[in-house]
């Protein structure tokens, strides 16, 4: 439906002249900064002088600069065909979203609107919708929307409130270069003088200027000889007054003019624009075509206008380019605030060059506000981590995120149950991340995740809090089942997720479960999170059990017994956190009965001892529950040894 | 009335043809009128008597379009040579940017010419300005009629152009020197505007 832009039609091979130079201007404009210069943007001329050669030059200037965008081009006539194709598929709302999701949407011919009231009403609907999302438009027409035949009011005033420009007969010079492009195009050499002619002659439009030079290039082959300028003249018609040879209007038209020149007015506009282009251009038109275009990008242009209230040209050129770093920088400084805090970046602060102190100050203040986003924790270095059979998927997978992060595995999961060690895997995994230069880790449980988005929501500020995240170079979050019925935080996440994945950044999970069997995650999550590699950690084997104990009485700073290691290793553990725990009850039995951590004192602690011994044993929060029945120590083990403490728990149960 | 208006980014130039009646400047405009695209002009209004003697002032709008992102319009005024329309000419005068000066090259016509300089001169003290300052140049107008009719414009230039501006030769009923004339007043006033508006 939509029309593909013709690759021949861009601003490189556009002749600009005093005619079009404006219209070219803003189109350049309107391409380099779609939606935001001017918006719609409405440009008029007489048939055949290049209106859609300029529509679908800003199509390929803003597809050059920025690829990701969705332009289209169409004439009105395909717009209203495939409207009418939708609505009668009963598509219609279908059809709406389609254009509205267009980034720059150029519409040519809109004069076809006369008689046409539906699709003045979509018309109307759609340029609101795109520029309520900040889409550019660009429409041209033969005529000026005022003079479009019953145009609808609200149309009119929506075109104008844009910038609406016209586009002249070329002058004389450009008629020249337009003929001389042309002719180098199609190879066609011609004698000195003849395309001078052919530009003398003041056709209505630039395809009859093609005609003319179409008339002399065939000419010239028919003849196999080189044209001359008066066989030129002949081959036009412009010297022939009489009907015979004089094959457009404006060519006999110009044949009747007798006096001295062919064309006194034409060459008077030339005269004229070759001496206000050296009075003008010189320095004012620089200015004002700079103030046009700040103006257009919506920065104040104080400063240039000031400039044109001089009499005597100071440092124009110095001033200019001093103006445009400033707006460089003040463009720089509102990208950045913009990645801190979205809200911040649109304070008018920052289109004003003549408070660039201001700007810097609001940017410094934004920067120190912006607390990075909470990082891994030290207490979890990646050597204290045992591995062994039983997580050497995680381990390697964890190796592999922190080799190429964002790479390879993308998200990495790792899931296992409580107290096996995705805590410690994920902090580790994310201070390693944040050794790299750069690197801006976010590595945090879900829970304090959905807190801070509540707290956000709260202190309204959500736009920063997304944006503090989005600058992350890798996002870890721990106990990923804790969104479950958190639909507000699943749908944050979802778009977190979706906009780091596509920049590369790291995303790592854990979970107590495989994400598919997690109730009340939404399925797009849970498509995601198994997308990328879910890597499982079992309970730990007597290697890693081994491992593990060295480690825990390392840290005890114990003598460790080899007979007492070989002992712990070998009860039955389900995770390294019950290890933790076994090794707490041993040194703190010790401890009470005065003696040194042995085999035997573990083997009694842990399989003969006192009820009143256990109880006092637990350094940790207990149930306070205690089976002294020989299968005890089973029981024992399985139960639960880190209560969170009951204000937690009635939090967490109220979300 | 400012020249360039850089807000609106207009550029407007008043030119006056100014000089002795029946010296042509109406035929002047008409011959412009002739050669400017329809497109381009406004309607030339021209207010005259059963005689074709100009009552009141003719004017002709010109658009020129689009130049260095200026729209340009030229406004092209003359004033009824006779000499009790004082009041007309000095008030066609206020604002002018550029004067023609259309001299008649007839031998007998000469103390018309220098009297109309004068009072040129004398309006534009009127409106405060020094005739020094505007843009002026001179047109010999009537050359095709017989020599020993017309001055040379040697001569006339001896006779008139006291300032050294420039001059042409013209026979404006068929358009000789009259583009030329224009486009030369017409490059003094633009001039003007690279040295802002003190010059």
């Amino acid at each position: 439906m939509t029309s593909t832009l013709n690759p021949k039609f861009t601003f490189e091979t556009f002749v600009v002249g005093a005619a079009n130079r404006l219209a070219v201007t803003a189109g350049r404009t309107v391409a380099e900064n779609p939606g935001s210069a001017y918006n719609p943007l409405f440009i008029y001329s007489g048939s055949g002088l290049g209106k859609t050669h300029l529509l679908m030059g800003i199509g390929h200037s803003a597809k050059a600069l920025a690829p990701q965008l969705n332009v289209e081009y169409l004439t009105l006539d395909e717009y209203v065909e495939a409207f009418h194709a939708a609505i009668a598929a009963g598509q219609g709302d279908a059809f709406r979203r389609r254009f509205q999701n267009v980034g720059v949407l150029l519409v040519d011919d809109v004069q076809f609107l006369t008689n046409r009231k539906e699709m003045q009403t979509e018309l109307l609907r759609l340029t609101e919708a795109l520029q309520q999302a900040g889409h550019q438009i660009v429409l041209t027409s033969d005529r000026p929307p005022a003079e479009i035949a019953d145009l609808d009011e609200r149309l009119i005033s929506r075109f104008s409130g844009g910038l609406v420009v016209d586009m002249g007969i070329p002058d004389y010079e450009t008629r020249v270069a337009i003929l001389r492009r042309k002719a180098e195009e199609r190879g066609a050499r011609f004698q000195p003088g003849v395309l001078e002619t052919a530009a003398g002659v003041e056709f209505p439009n630039v395809r009859e200027l093609m005609g003319a030079l179409n008339r002399l290039v065939a000419y010239q082959a028919v003849n196999d000889t080189p044209l001359t300028a008066v066989a030129a003249r002949q081959v036009l018609g412009v010297e022939a007054a009489g009907p015979t040879a004089a094959s457009s209007t404006a060519a006999s038209s110009t044949a009747a003019v007798g006096a001295p020149g062919p064309d006194e007015f034409s060459q008077f506009l030339t005269d004229v624009t070759v001496t206000v282009g050296k009075a003008v251009e010189a320095w004012r038109a620089r200015v004002a075509e700079a103030v046009l275009r700040w103006e257009g990008e919506g920065y104040r242009t104080e400063r240039l206008e000031r400039l044109l209230e001089q009499d005597t040209p100071a440092a124009v050129d110095g001033v200019i380019a001093a103006y445009v770093g400033d707006v460089e920088r003040l463009k720089a400084l509102e990208a950045e605030v913009a990645e801190l805090d979205p809200q911040a970046a649109g304070e008018r602060v920052f289109r004003d060059p003549d408070r660039m102190g201001e700007a810097e100050a609001a940017a410094a203040k934004v920067r120190d506000g912006a607390a990075p986003p909470p990082a891994p924790s030290a207490a979890f270095p990646l050597d204290a981590y045992a591995s062994g059979p039983s997580n050497e998927v995680a381990v390697k997978a964890a190796r592999a995120v922190i080799a190429a992060p964002g790479k390879k595995y993308n998200p990495l999961v790792l899931v296992g149950r409580s107290g096996l060690g995705k805590t410690h895997l994920l902090n580790a995994i994310g201070l390693e991340l944040a050794r790299k230069r750069g690197a801006v880790v976010a590595c945090l449980s879900t829970q304090a995740f959905v807190d801070e988005l509540i707290a956000a929501i709260g202190g309204n500020r959500v736009d920063w809090w997304r944006a503090r995240y989005r600058r992350a170079t890798a996002l870890l979050l721990d106990d990923i089942h804790l969104l479950a019925g958190k639909d507000r935080t699943q749908e944050e996440l979802f778009n977190l997720f979706n906009h780091l994945q596509e920049a590369d950044r790291q995303l790592v999970f854990t979970a107590p479960a495989h994400p598919n069997t997690l109730s009340d995650l939404e399925e797009r999550i849970v498509s995601r999170l198994e997308g990328g590699l879910v890597a499982e950690i079992g309970e730990p084997d007597r290697e890693l059990r081994h491992m593990a104990l060295e480690r825990i009485l390392g840290q005890q700073q114990l003598a460790v017994e080899p007979a007492l290691l070989d002992y712990l290793a070998d009860r039955p553990a389900d995770s390294v956190r019950t290890l933790v725990g076994l090794v707490q009850r041993v040194v703190s039995a010790a401890a009470a009965q005065d003696q040194s951590v042995t085999a035997g004192l573990a083997r009694e602690v842990l399989e003969g001892q006192s009820p009143a011994a256990a109880r006092r044993s637990s350094g940790l929060r207990t149930s306070g529950i205690v089976v002294s029945s020989a299968g005890g120590v089973r029981s024992r083990e399985k139960m639960v040894w880190d209560w969170p403490a009951a204000a937690d728990r009635v939090i967490e149960e109220l979300r | 009335m400012s020249l360039v208006n850089f807000t609106s980014r207009e550029i407007t130039c008043k030119i006056v043809y100014y000089g002795p009646g029946r010296s042509g400047k109406t035929t002047n405009l008409h011959y412009v009128y002739g050669r400017v695209p329809e497109s381009r002009r406004g309607r030339m209004v021209s207010l005259a008597t059963q005689t074709d003697r100009t009552l009141f002032f003719d004017f002709l709008p010109i658009d020129l379009g689009q130049i260095s992102g200026f729209a340009t319009r030229f406004q092209l005024y003359t004033v009824p040579g006779q000499v009790y329309y004082n009041a007309t000419r000095r008030l066609v005068l206020q604002g002018a940017d550029g004067v023609v000066f259309v001299g008649d090259s007839q031998a007998r016509q000469l103390d018309e010419n220098l009297e109309s300089l004068q009072n040129l001169q004398s309006n534009l003290l009127e409106h405060g300005v020094d005739v020094r300052t505007v843009p002026v140049v001179m047109q010999y107008n009537k050359q095709d009629l017989p020599r020993e009719l017309i001055l040379t414009p040697a001569e006339l230039d001896d006779a008139l152009n006291f300032r050294s501006v420039p001059s042409f030769a013209a026979d404006a009923l068929h358009g000789q020197g009259v583009f030329e004339t224009l486009k030369a007043v017409s490059e003094l006033v633009l001039k003007r505007l690279a040295a802002g508006s003190a010059a």
